[in-house]
């Protein structure tokens, strides 16, 4: 896509309007609709954008896929740590009030963890499997040259 | 019929119009690109209906990555869908057909929307959801208090699920990944079949 010049100065544009939008879809997520999911796509969606324009090595560069496995695994370690750390505080599993002194305090450090743990996540599993796909149509275009 | 009721239907037929092109297109990127358009008036209508935390879902993966994905899918196949054998689709039709009779059949049943006296708004938990997120967890959306927070289980099997197929693609498709030739410029939709 080297030739496209309205695509590519429009997507670096774009770019980085969607990863803060992705990042105020997470930190909003208690007042406004969202939240890890959500913006775990939207921030693959950026990468994806970034991909489609400038090209799956160049995505590969920025975000290296041995980090997103361990970002897929990270998230959900992190979500099931919580769990773990509100026994270890003397709650139950997932039970956040414990986390700080005031009940509600401990509820919303919970879910800002737990979300954060989600978005990791999603945008590994999403980035992952668009690499992984990406790259197949790209290996074979390989063998046929 | 108010003006909520017009874009309502507007958004419905569009809908309609869109299912019926994409089941008839017989290439396959047009008809990928129309069931982006498909989510997208989706998540209009979900936005309508007061679901935004369900519309920005179905907008960032039904219109965006589901989207990609068809297309990168696109890339290793033929653009074109195999035509198919008269004798089998009129089958296809009636039993299509009888699914659609009955999944309309069955919303005859379904409360009008917006209806107070349907179980979900009469049950007594219902209050004590939307007054419990307020006092015990103190954060104004109530969906995010209750996905994260009550409903931290089902959240923690929710990511699970992703991870595994994360895990899953990576562990049918992924290998081999290193011992590619580096980037090569044109794009995979030149050249699509092997």
């Amino acid at each position: 896509m080297r030739e496209h010049v309205v695509l590519r100065v429009i997507s670096k544009l774009l770019m980085p309007l969607i990863l803060l939008y992705a990042l105020y879809v997470q930190f909003h997520g208690d007042y406004g609709p969202g939240g890890g999911f959500q913006a775990g796509v939207i921030f693959a969606a950026g990468i994806i954008l970034y991909a489609l324009i400038f090209g799956l090595e160049e995505a590969r560069a920025v975000i290296r896929p041995w980090v997103l496995r361990v970002g897929l695994a990270l998230g959900v370690l992190t979500f099931a740590g919580t769990g773990v750390a509100t026994m270890l505080l003397g709650g139950n599993f997932l039970e956040y009030n414990v986390l700080a002194h005031h009940a509600s305090h401990g509820q919303h450090m919970g879910i800002l963890i737990v979300e954060f743990g989600v978005l990791l996540t999603v945008a590994s599993s999403v980035l992952t499997i668009f690499y992984v796909f990406a790259g197949r149509g790209k290996r074979r275009q390989d063998a046929e040259e | 019929m108010d003006f909520a009721e017009i874009i309502n239907l507007f958004l419905l037929t569009l809908l309609t119009i869109t299912g019926v092109a994409i089941a008839r297109m017989r290439a396959l990127f047009p008809a990928a690109m129309m069931t982006g358009l498909y989510s997208l008036l989706s998540a209009s209508l979900f936005v309508l209906f007061d679901a935004v935390d369900v519309a920005l879902t179905e907008a960032a993966v039904g219109a965006g990555i589901t989207t990609v994905l068809f297309l990168s899918t696109l890339a290793l196949t033929k653009p074109e869908e195999k035509p198919l054998r008269k004798n089998r689709s009129r089958l296809a039709a009636v039993v299509t057909l009888a699914t659609g009779a009955l999944l309309v059949y069955a919303t005859l049943d379904m409360p009008p929307y917006g209806a107070s006296d349907t179980p979900v708004q009469q049950h007594p938990l219902r209050d004590a959801f939307i007054e419990g997120t307020q006092n015990d967890i103190d954060i104004p959306n109530a969906v995010t208090a209750i996905l994260a927070s009550y409903r931290g289980y089902d959240t923690l099997g929710e990511i699970a699920v992703i991870f595994t197929a994360g895990v899953a693609v990576l562990m049918l498709l992924g290998s081999g990944q290193r011992k590619r030739a580096p980037a090569k410029s044109p794009s995979a939709k030149d050249k699509p079949d092997a």
